[in-house]
């Protein structure tokens, strides 16, 4: 067309020009598209805006409990080790180690220059000081008992730390993790439960604390000094939306980037267009598994042919149907089936509701009465099953196997209870009968705390009451086992006696079902999940929504 | 110098209602199973006995009922409302105190919106009385009554914040930039924001008093003095505005004072909804955790503003009603 | 109006009938009484209308809209919501009955009481009132259930207890100017005691702004209960409430409209009846309109 206009012989020089310079920019905002569509590289600046149903409690990490809590403490504050995106254990503060004397000894050799947020420069004496505040009584902590297998630590120099075991410990070196650093110049001296940085929280991590309104939102920034690199993305902000409906309400109407959606979210409300030009859905499996434990203290839960009953009377796939809209897999034990411990080959429960009433009535429970339930020495069989509030999905689960379970006799009640008052009324003082809740996972095997005789106490893991002298002894020296060969026959050996004694009844791993805006690159789903790598997020410059001065 | 000794015989009276408010909340408390201090012992897992019984005595669990009263009184007065039984464990005090604004501002809003829209409603409906208008406008109240108020909230989130774009969704005030913000956008921001939950927190109040002042405006109406000033010539206008709403407004105080716990314990549902930090939210939140503390604390700081709230209602009558100050107004 | 102390059984029939034709000349009312007649209706005949287990799960038929096999869809565990609704129902009725029934013994008692003897018993009483007015209901409520375990037994007694405030004055107001009144004064010539007079004589003759109050309290509790469930303190799943059905909705407000539309328009429904029912009441007694 040009070429025409030329031919038809001097259009005025204007036009002429016009055209060229039409064309200049046509050139220059292709090399611009070009440049955009993939060649650049990743861009400072931007901010990413993350929902959570929750606040915070409390800013240091060994003092919380909470998941939210958990994963603003985390990038904050750093561990000697991590994990990277295929869950091998990685230095973080720590470059490298050596393990001594067959695994009783462990000495790490830390990072020089990290400087915590405040300047002050980073040394193995914070480390000692963690560890001495998380082993110390008076420090409510709940995650003391992996420390409290430590005879000796020590801090011979500045980058030096060095901790000797009691026995050989396999899960030693993955527990010195962000939980145990602490800012020693900050916090010597002073009662840790009353300090400032619980709400205003001093690390060496990749993000600094900015501001936390209660309740409303949680804001940090990029640490410019961050050893591994500043965070592309400038601020990080948690806003605290009670409720899904209403944070799903907020991310279609942009102002939130990044939630866990709910399996009806993810399959029925994220698929038209508007959704799949904006945001980009994952979905893994999630480092965590529900089940529904009962007291074994019980009466009614001492005999194992009730649980197992109980576990033949519901159908698992129909929970994950319902509950899960099939965005989730059945557990059979206390692992994900991705994971290198977990045995596929163990008993067993599909639905088998003629199977239940059999061992039911073995037990000696009949219907005596008429009354469809069942009975036994005058007592009915109905207990109360307790779960925390607010989790749609335990809810829902209770009530499927709730109605499962009246087809065989057996009434359940269901009671919901906010997190805190669920913990310290009933689980602490063991007044419940069962329970619906879920673990969160490590990639250790060791799951010494949960099952072990020992740990029944008072706010101590294995509130069930499960006592089992060769899951015992299997524990133990699962713990000091270091061959990984040898470490899975005593593991899968467990989860064999689990799977027959039933102490809970396993039900299901979920899907962790994150949504993030489009505009976020650098995501690569791998077998951590995908938020290994957050810091190496971005997002082009062209397309960054907000601006931080 | 009539209306000073009267406000001072109402503050006067209100001594007994305040102690009443702390003696039943303090008997609510006592409703709770377990002692109400024996969560904080809990907390520490390494808890002897002998400590226990060191807590109970510090905190003068093993007194009589009605000293441990006292003492409650005592600290009620100074402020100091115990700790919350969360793992944040700050000041009951400081809990509530940061919400109370954001609660007070939302219902007062909505109160304003109630007078400025129920008033002339009741007016017109009064005056036009039987008419089309005045039908409508019942069937409209009517519904507006008997419809739950979150469901209403819920429907016209999912119209203005989701459909339509016009209104954002929840919380009080944009995440970005809001800082930068001139005070005139400020207020523009909270402005969009509060649209939806003072609307929603209004519903209710607007049936019920655009009711009231049409049912005393009517009642009004029949007055013989009406009926004299019409006699009188004076323009109608005239005769509702000047002489008759005056008079219809007076029961309206009365009922405005009343209808205060109403607004500060409706804003539970649309705080949550909202995602607004206010008063409501956090007693939702601590009846879920059984913050016993917490709970105790909000209900009576509470009740004690709807106090203060009916005091003012009743001074606000007496300065527009000269009766009361004389005290010729017969004891009701 | 013809005085009644004498008549005639003919009389007496058509006096019925001009009572009734009265009270149906208001459409309004008339359509409160049919809503409400068909409330309880459906909750007593619920196991009959509803064409399915309200309990029923089905995890095939997730949070389906409305359709001929599920006329108003299902909820998200797959159960029917037409027969949710219908079932609960009943909630609503036993709300109704036991919350209002609650809150109105012991308006009237204390009422009474604080109107009939006057003087120190009257000032406690109502000083009783203005301390219970002081407090936001639903605060006062959810404090006591936070003790105590949801239930919907213990929401309709907080219910209730929370609510007789308005029915205390009244009854009250009623007394005060019934007491003074002759044939008060001459039953106690005769003899009777104070309880006989109050629950014999006086009482009969304040019947109807007790009942007025009571019908449209009936909405309050409803709405009240409702709003309990929903905030997940009332009625608990499964048994079905319009309130705890609410909540699902909210949930899935955007693909289940079914679920939020519906229980919010039965309850919505029932008070408009109960509020127009008690309205045309109140209209009916009101001695100032013309009769």
């Amino acid at each position: 067309m040009l070429q025409k206009q030329m031919h038809r012989g001097f259009i005025s020089s204007f036009f002429h020009i016009l055209f060229v310079l039409a064309y200049f920019i046509y050139l220059s905002t292709s090399c611009l598209a070009e440049d955009v569509s993939g060649q650049e590289g990743p861009a400072y600046g931007d901010a990413i805006v993350v929902g959570s149903i929750g606040d915070a409690s409390n800013l240091i990490p060994m003092l919380a409990t909470d998941a939210t809590s958990h994963e603003i403490a985390g990038l904050i504050y750093n561990g000697l080790v991590k994990y990277d995106k295929d869950l091998n254990l990685v230095g973080d503060l720590a470059k490298s180690w050596e393990i001594k004397r067959g695994g009783k000894e462990i000495i790490f050799h830390l990072r020089k220059g990290v400087r915590w947020q405040d300047g002050v420069p980073f040394t193995s004496k914070d480390v000692l000081f963690g560890f001495k505040t998380i082993i110390d009584p008076k420090t409510p902590t709940a995650y003391a008992g992996d420390f409290l297998e430590v005879e000796k630590a020590e801090a011979p120099d500045p980058y030096t730390f060095r901790v000797i075991y009691k026995e050989p410990f396999a899960p030693a070196l993955s527990s010195w993790g962000d939980i145990v650093v602490l800012p020693e110049h900050l916090l010597k001296g002073k009662d840790i439960t009353k300090s400032s940085l619980v709400r205003h929280p001093v690390g060496l991590g990749p993000y600094k604390f900015r501001l936390w309104k209660t309740q409303e939102r949680i804001e940090l920034d990029a640490n410019p000094d961050y050893f591994d690199g500043r965070p592309y993305l400038d601020r990080y902000i948690m806003r605290i939306i009670p409720d899904p409906a209403t944070m799903f309400m907020e991310l279609k109407a942009g102002g939130l980037d990044w939630m866990g959606l709910s399996p009806v979210q993810y399959k029925r409300q994220t698929n038209t267009p508007f959704f799949r030009k904006n945001f980009r859905k994952y979905k893994y499996l999630s480092f965590s598994y529900t089940y529904l434990g009962y007291n074994l203290r019980h009466p009614f839960f001492k005999d194992k042919r009730v649980r197992q009953a109980i576990s033949y009377a519901m159908d698992k796939k129909e929970i994950i149907r319902g509950v899960l809209l099939g965005l989730g897999v059945v557990a059979t034990g206390p692992y994900k089936p991705d994971a290198w411990f977990y045995n596929p080959n163990v008993r067993r429960y599909p639905y088998d509701p003629k199977m239940a009433r059999r061992l039911l009535a073995e037990a000696g429970w009949k219907d005596s009465d008429g009354d469809g339930i069942l009975d036994k020495d005058g007592i009915a069989f109905s207990f109360t099953v307790l779960t925390n509030q607010g989790n749609s999905l335990r809810d829902k689960t209770a009530q499927i196997i709730q109605y499962r379970l009246r087809q065989v006799g057996i009434e359940m009640k269901i009671r919901q209870l906010e997190w805190t008052a669920f913990i310290n009324d009933f689980i602490d003082k063991r007044r419940f009968e069962a329970v619906i809740l879920g673990w969160t996972l490590g990639q250790d095997p060791d799951i010494f705390d949960i099952w072990h005789s020992s740990k029944t106490g008072p706010k101590q893991l294995n509130f069930i009451g499960y006592k089992n002298k060769e899951v015992d002894r299997l524990l133990v020296l699962g713990r000091r086992t270091f061959d990984r060969e040898k470490r899975k026959k005593i593991y899968f050996r467990i989860q064999e006696i689990l799977a027959e004694d039933q102490p809970y009844t396993f039900l299901y791993v979920p899907m962790a079902l994150p949504i993030i805006h489009a505009r976020f690159h650098g995501i690569k789903p791998a077998p951590a999940g995908i938020s290994y790598n957050f810091i190496r997020w971005w997002v082009p410059k062209n397309e960054q929504k907000y601006i931080i001065p | 110098m009539g209306f000073i000794v009267f406000l001072l015989k109402r503050i006067l009276g209100l001594v007994p209602t305040f102690l009443g408010i702390t003696l039943i909340s303090f008997f609510v408390m006592h409703l709770a199973p377990g002692e109400p201090m024996s969560l904080q012992a809990d907390f520490n897992p390494k808890m002897t006995p002998e400590m226990r019984q060191r807590l109970r005595a510090q905190y003068g669990l093993d007194k009589p009922l009605y000293v441990q009263y006292a003492k409650w009184l005592k600290g009620l007065v100074q402020l100091d409302l115990g700790r919350s039984f969360s793992p944040d464990r700050r000041k009951v005090w400081d809990k509530i105190r940061e919400r109370l604004p954001v609660t007070i501002l939302i219902n007062v809003l909505s109160m304003l919106l109630i007078l400025a829209v129920s008033i002339p409603l009741g007016v017109r409906a009064a005056v036009w009385e039987n008419s089309l208008f005045d039908q409508v406008t019942t069937v409209l109240v009517f519904l507006a009554y008997a419809a739950p108020a979150f469901w209403v909230a819920l429907l016209l989130m999912l119209l203005f914040g989701i459909e339509w774009n016009l209104l954002p969704v929840s919380g009080l005030h944009s995440l970005m930039g809001y800082e930068q913000m001139s005070l005139f956008e400020k207020v523009l921001d909270w402005s969009k924001h509060l649209i939806l939950p003072v609307f929603v927190s209004a519903i209710g109040g607007l049936a019920g008093f655009s009711r009231y002042t049409r049912s005393s405006m009517l009642e009004v109406l029949r007055q013989d003095y009406i009926t004299t000033a019409r006699a009188k010539g004076l323009p109608e206008r005239v005769v509702i505005y000047r002489h008759a709403l005056r008079n219809a407004l007076l029961p309206l105080i009365t009922i405005m004072g009343l209808s205060i716990p109403g607004l500060i314990g409706g804003s539970v549902i649309f705080e949550s909804i909202f995602a607004i930090p206010g008063v409501g939210q956090l007693m939702w939140s601590a009846v879920m955790a059984r913050d016993y503390p917490v709970l105790m604390g909000n209900l009576v700081i509470v009740a004690i503003l709807t106090l203060l709230g009916n005091l003012l209602a009743d001074i606000g009558y007496a300065a527009v009603d000269p009766r009361i100050r004389t005290g010729l107004q017969e004891q009701e | 109006m013809e005085t009644t102390l004498s008549s005639t059984p003919i009389r007496e029939g058509k006096r019925w009938q001009k009572t009734l034709l009265e009270l149906c000349s208001n459409p309004l009312t008339i359509s409160g009484l049919v809503i409400v007649g068909i409330l309880v209706f459906t909750a007593l005949f619920a196991p009959v209308l509803a064409p399915y287990d309200p309990q029923e799960i089905d995890t095939f038929h997730i949070l389906e809209a409305p359709s001929s096999a599920h006329l108003l869809g299902t909820d998200g565990l797959g159960r029917d919501c037409l027969s949710r609704l219908i079932f609960g129902a009943r909630i609503s009725l036993l709300v109704g009955f036991v919350a209002v029934g609650i809150a109105t013994a012991v308006g009237t008692v204390l009422g009474a009481l604080a109107g009939y003897y006057g003087r120190w018993v009257d000032s406690l009483i109502m000083r009783f009132v203005d301390i219970m007015l002081c407090f936001p209901t639903i605060f006062l409520i959810m404090a006591v259930i936070a003790f105590l375990e949801p239930s919907i037994w213990n929401i309709m007694i907080v219910i209730g207890l929370t609510g007789w405030m308005g029915v205390a004055r009244l009854v009250r107001a009623e007394f005060l100017s019934l007491k003074k009144r002759d044939f008060v004064l001459a039953s106690r010539i005769c003899g009777a005691s104070d309880l006989q007079i109050v629950f014999g004589e006086i009482l009969p003759n304040a019947i109807a702004p007790i009942l007025v109050s009571a019908t449209l309290g009936v909405g309050g509790a409803i709405l009240t209960e409702s709003a309990l469930s929903f905030l997940g303190i009332g009625v608990q799943p499964p048994t079905p409430s319009w309130g705890n059905m609410l909540t699902e909705g909210k949930d899935n407000l955007e693909i289940a409209w079914w679920l939020s539309v519906f229980p919010g328009l039965a309850i919505l429904v029932t008070v408009l009846g109960y509020n127009l029912l008690g309205e045309g009441l109140r209209d009916f007694f009101d001695p100032r309109k013309k009769r």
